[in-house]
């Protein structure tokens, strides 16, 4: 009988968001802000994932019901890929335009 | 003596391993210990190396290790598209993202100053500790059975009878946002766009 | 549905799919030698003297053999450096590059598909026609009712609250074939064909068409499909959506030339006169529509003739004819509204055959055709009136124009105003009639006068003579032996047009005299003896001034000899439209027997007059139907009396007209008949004096500015100058200066008031404000300025920043809210 339960799913889930917001927070370089990014909606997609594995309710429920996080994960997959298109076209846009993708040294938002 | 420190390393490596293997906890446990270390471990690689390229790198075994996991929570079909989209697409969107906006050889990032590296380190602490204390805090997630789809355990019918019945709406919706998102960063990444000066310059 | 309405619907669609393929496989290019005539000047060329060549855009084109090819923008750019405003023709080369024979060749094959489809529209038109005449109708209904029509609800407003008449307001969309729309399907779509044909040569230079040879066929299409959706509309609405779309593809084809600033005046001038009638039109359709609920024809009438009247009033009714009418005064350029027709010359020589004969004019005619029976007694007689005060001023300004297309502008302006005439006092069928044979002669004339031009403007291009009008007769002059088919077939739409017998014009004039006498007969009021005697006048000086025309242009010695020189026949596809019309303009298409056009098939069978809805007490002739009847035809009538008081009165005129015709010489010609012959002939003789016979002082060139009445005449009354006085300048000056009056006295003052009550408010509140409010502002403000200086520190800019700043948050509600 395996002792693996929901809180280890959420355990891996909650380092990696910490790692992620730790990479967003620290990182200079805007590619490496995004693969932090990443790492965040990984770890939120874990959580999905494991939420639907494991019935917290107690009750049962039907099968669509069940897959209700599985479908959230999904779609946090697409968008998370359009994401990262257009996020990746801007820093590029960012490079053609400061010539630098340093996150630091774009900031005319501040003035 | 470089030679060392690495030979220690690996036997020290191979000693948890054979202890790992000799564990007498069960295979699904071994598993999930296994692709979490994956996780874990690339994801602190992807944040804490200061070469961009090994961080790209080592993010796809992140991906890979959450794809295992997904597996393991039953739920073959995300993790099968975590691995063909991230894996597959979005990481290679990275690595192109990262070769056409950096010198080859400026990959390194220089070393961050106390000042950015503490506030990341106590925010990521913090929520850490939060967000773990929450998982293990609440007693009915501790109890929670697994829930099993009286279809099977086969994901793929039920997500595709689902995406074209109840999220046939957002199915539409993201599908439309993935165009608009493909054109748009299209739109965004052209190198022929004029700047507002030119265009002025040029009517 | 009924195959003639479907084939209607196909002859519709037709049209507007040559538009389509025109307008999207047609390119827009800049031929070489196309420049913008830059001796044209807006500002003091309104039109009355120096009217600018059809083809005058060419004139002044150097095509450059010594320039260098790719130069072009230069040359252009140098010709116009004196003139500032063209500058734009520089960027327009430039950007749409050039126009290659290789896409004169495309262009020219790619509008042969607009002529082939207007063949085609033809044929249908023809076989619809056919079948519609050949079709008894249902005598049961009402003969206003068309032979067959279907309509579809657009939209259903229910039953509105504010609804006097309780029932559902709905908009219709609907199609009908009757004989009126039938003929008119033939004659629009026969006129747009052969327009089309001669357009093929007449626009073919590049220097004509300007590179959008496809644009104007598209123009073309437009024009005929509004032209058509007009005529088988059988709904007000619909009629009105395609009135604004001929207005709109006239705006755009008599500004077809739009690089010179003639063609921008007109088209301009055309399109606003146009609104000014439509706002009419557009009042009438409402006064109808509130009250009545619906658009459809039919039902309109069958409602009147049910007596809802609107407003239950009959000065409301009469009100609503007139104002529908007045959409008609601005399409068929009736006088008040008349000075725009004769600048809509400006476009190409076929877009003003278009114009004149089959689409843009005949559109308001039919209109009042179409509204003919809710016009109460005081509604026709103001068509009647409009249609004569039309007819009159038109011919008399003919008279004395140089011009050749403006005698034909004129022209149509005057015989407009007879057909407008006609229907005024209830000669209906000829009123209709004089609408389809003027549009063959006057096609005629218009194509034949293009064919002339297009001559003139070769030989002008040949001489690089940049200074004659090729468009002035004095420049003219014995082009009968250089041009003998154009000569001809002018010659038998000129006799056609002056009521000569043998020719259609004769019979459809006759009838509209005779019914102007009848009307006089039997109510000699004063304006029906005007118009009676108007329209006798105006049969002798249309007469007159067309063979002025004829005589000055293809009589006598040749003018310019130089020009004369290099004149020749046209090639065979722009003479053949004309044989066709010409050929049409004989009396043969019509009737018979060319001396009786009452025998005629047209007036018998064809087109028979509807029956009169309004009320029985605004009727025409209301007050003197008791009477006529012993007069007229006491025989037909036996019960006589009160019983015939409540004739309708298109009988009562339909037997005056036959009483009329057994006058005179029965058989032969009746007494109008004889008398318009007497006028007309005379017309013919002055013109022959004055300027036909050899060495008349007429064919002597005179390049003076006329004076006296002349210039009255010639300056078209100066109605041009006066309107142009009143509503631009003088409308305009006194509405500021009453404006200017209100701001100073009105305004002001009550600023003023205001201002002075202010400042001592202000004085009393400065001091409050200057010691307690700006203390506790300055207060507040020390502290916003204290705090922003400390929060500043937060607002890096950084998005990372920001998220430490969220994550903290979110740690921070946890555990406040936990």
């Amino acid at each position: 009988m395996t002792h693996i339960g929901l809180p280890h799913f959420l355990t891996i889930s909650a380092i990696l968001f910490a790692l992620g917001i730790f990479g967003i927070v620290t990182k200079r370089n805007a590619v490496m802000l995004l693969m932090g990014i990443e790492l965040v909606l990984n770890a939120a997609n874990i959580n999905f994932v494991a939420f639907s594995r494991y019935n917290v309710l107690g009750v049962p429920l039907s099968d669509s019901r069940m897959m209700v996080g599985q479908m959230a994960s999904i779609f946090v997959i697409v968008l998370a890929a359009c994401e990262a298109a257009v996020a990746l076209a801007i820093v590029l846009n960012i490079y053609k335009r400061f010539n630098t993708i340093n996150v630091d040294e774009v900031d005319n938002l501040r003035d | 003596m470089k030679l060392f420190p690495k030979v220690l390393g690996i036997l020290v490596v191979l000693a948890a391993v054979g202890g790992f293997i000799a564990m007498d906890i069960p295979l699904y446990d071994k598993i999930f210990y296994i692709f979490a270390a994956i996780c874990v471990g690339s994801g602190a690689f992807v944040v804490f190396s200061r070469n961009i390229a090994y961080s790209a790198f080592s993010l796809l075994f992140a991906f890979f290790g959450v794809a295992g996991i997904y597996v393991l929570l039953g739920a073959d079909f995300v993790g099968v598209s975590q691995l063909l989209i991230y894996v597959g697409g979005i990481l290679v969107l990275f690595l192109f993202g990262m070769m056409l906006t950096s010198n080859i050889d400026k990959l390194r990032e220089e070393r961050p100053t106390m000042g950015r590296l503490l506030p990341g380190v106590i925010v990521a602490s913090a929520i850490c500790a939060l967000l773990i204390s929450v998982a293990w805090g609440v007693p009915a997630w501790r109890k929670a059975a697994v829930q099993v789809p009286t279809k099977g355990t086969n994901t793929t019918s039920l997500i595709g009878n689902l995406l074209m019945g109840d999220y046939a709406l957002l199915f539409v919706a993201s599908s439309i946002a993935i165009l608009v998102a493909l054109v748009g960063a299209a739109m965004i990444a052209r190198s022929d766009r004029l700047s507002p000066e030119d265009a002025a310059e040029r009517m | 549905m009924d195959i003639r309405l479907t084939l209607s619907l196909v002859i519709l669609v037709l049209p507007l799919f040559g538009f389509a393929v025109q307008l999207i496989l047609g390119k827009m290019k800049t031929p070489a030698d196309y420049v913008v005539d830059p001796h044209e000047n807006p500002a003091h060329d309104h039109g009355h003297h120096a009217n600018t060549a059809d083809a005058h855009t060419a004139d002044h084109t150097q095509p450059a053999a010594d320039a260098p090819h790719d130069a072009i923008g230069t040359v252009t750019h140098d010709i116009h450096t004196a003139h500032s405003d063209h500058h734009y023709d520089f960027v327009v080369t430039k950007q749409r590059g050039e126009w290659t024979p290789a896409d004169q060749k495309r262009a020219y094959s790619l509008s042969w598909i607009s002529t082939a489809i207007m063949g085609i529209c033809l044929a249908l038109a023809l076989f619809v026609a056919y079948k519609t005449i050949s079709d008894p109708g249902d005598a049961t209904k009402p003969n206003y009712y068309p032979k067959v029509q279907a309509s579809t609800t657009w939209m259903d407003f229910k039953d509105l609250s504010t609804s006097s008449i309780k029932q559902s307001y709905t908009v219709t969309l609907g199609i009908l074939a009757d004989n009126m729309a039938a003929i008119m399907l033939v004659v629009v779509t026969l006129i747009s064909f052969l327009v089309h044909l001669f357009s093929s040569e007449y626009m073919r230079e590049p220097s004509m068409h300007g590179g959008r040879f496809n644009r104007f066929y598209a123009f073309l299409g437009l024009f005929t499909f509004s032209m058509l959706g007009i005529v088988i509309a059988n709904n007000l609405l619909m009629i009105y959506i395609f009135w604004e779309l001929v207005g709109l593809s006239s705006y755009l084809l008599i500004g077809f030339w739009y690089e010179r600033p003639a063609p921008q005046y007109a088209n301009k001038k055309a399109f606003i006169v146009n609104r000014v009638g439509d706002i009419g039109m557009f009042t009438g359709i409402m006064i109808l529509y509130t009250q009545l609920g619906t658009l459809e024809l039919t039902k309109v009438f069958d409602m009147l003739a049910a007596g809802h009247i609107p407003f239950g009033s009959n000065p409301w009714l009469t009100a609503a004819g007139i104002l529908l009418f007045c959409g008609a005064i601005g399409k068929s350029a009736q006088f008040p509204l008349n000075v725009w027709l004769p600048d809509a010359m400006e476009g190409p020589t076929p877009v003003s055959a278009l114009i004149h004969a089959a689409t843009m004019v005949a559109a308001g005619v039919y209109l009042t055709a179409r509204i003919f029976p809710l016009l109460t007694g005081d509604a026709m007689l103001f068509v009647a009136a409009i249609g004569a005060a039309t007819a009159i001023i038109a011919a008399s300004i003919a008279l004395v124009q140089t011009d050749l297309k403006k005698v034909l502008a004129f022209s149509t302006v005057s015989q407009l105003g007879y057909m407008v005439l006609a229907l005024g006092v209830g000669a209906f069928s000829a009123g209709i009639f004089h609408l389809v044979t003027h549009a063959m002669f006057k096609a005629c004339l218009f194509l034949g006068s293009g064919s002339v031009i297009h001559q003139m403007h070769h030989s002008l291009h040949h001489l690089h003579d940049h200074d004659r009008d090729p468009q002035d007769m004095r420049n003219m002059g014995g082009l009968r032996k250089k041009m003998p088919v154009t000569y001809l077939t002018m010659l038998i739409a000129t006799l056609a047009i002056s009521g000569i017998p043998l020719f259609s014009g004769y019979m459809s004039k006759d009838e509209i005299l005779a019914g102007a006498w009848a009307f006089r007969n039997i109510s000699p009021t004063f304006i029906a003896n005007a118009v009676w005697i108007i329209g006798y006048t105006v049969a002798g000086m249309t007469a007159f001034y067309m063979f002025r025309m004829i005589f000055l242009t293809f009589w006598g010695e040749p003018k310019a000899s130089d020009i004369y020189e290099h004149i020749h026949e046209n090639p065979r596809v722009m003479v053949a439209p004309l044989i066709v019309l010409a050929i049409l303009s004989l009396w043969i298409p019509f009737g018979a027997n060319p001396l009786n056009p009452g025998g005629g098939w047209f007036l018998s069978t064809w087109v028979k007059t509807p029956i009169n809805v309004t009320p029985a007490a605004v009727q025409p002739f209301a007050g003197m139907a008791h009477e006529v009847p012993h007069e007229a035809a006491p025989e037909a009538k036996p019960e006589g009396g009160k019983a015939e008081a409540m004739a309708p009165f298109q009988e009562t005129i339909e037997h005056e007209v036959h009483h009329l015709h057994s006058t005179g010489i029965p058989g032969v010609a009746s007494l109008p008949a004889l008398l318009s012959l007497l006028v007309a002939g005379s017309g013919i003789l002055l013109a022959f004096l004055l300027f036909g016979r050899a060495g008349a002082k007429g064919q002597q060139v005179s390049w003076e500015a006329p004076r006296g009445i002349r210039a009255f005449l010639f300056n078209r009354w100066y109605q041009d100058n006066l309107y142009e006085k009143i509503f631009p300048v003088g409308l305009t000056l006194l509405l500021m200066k009453m404006l200017a009056w209100f701001d100073q006295n009105v305004i002001d003052g009550i600023v003023n008031g205001v201002g002075s009550s202010t400042v001592l408010l202000a004085r009393v509140t400065a001091g409050f404000d200057t010691y307690v409010v700006d203390g506790l502002v300055n207060l507040l403000g020390g502290t916003a300025q204290f705090l922003g200086l400390v929060m500043r520190q937060i607002q890096t800019g950084r998005i990372q920043t920001y998220v430490v700043y969220v994550i903290l948050g979110v740690v921070v509600l946890f555990f406040a809210f936990r």
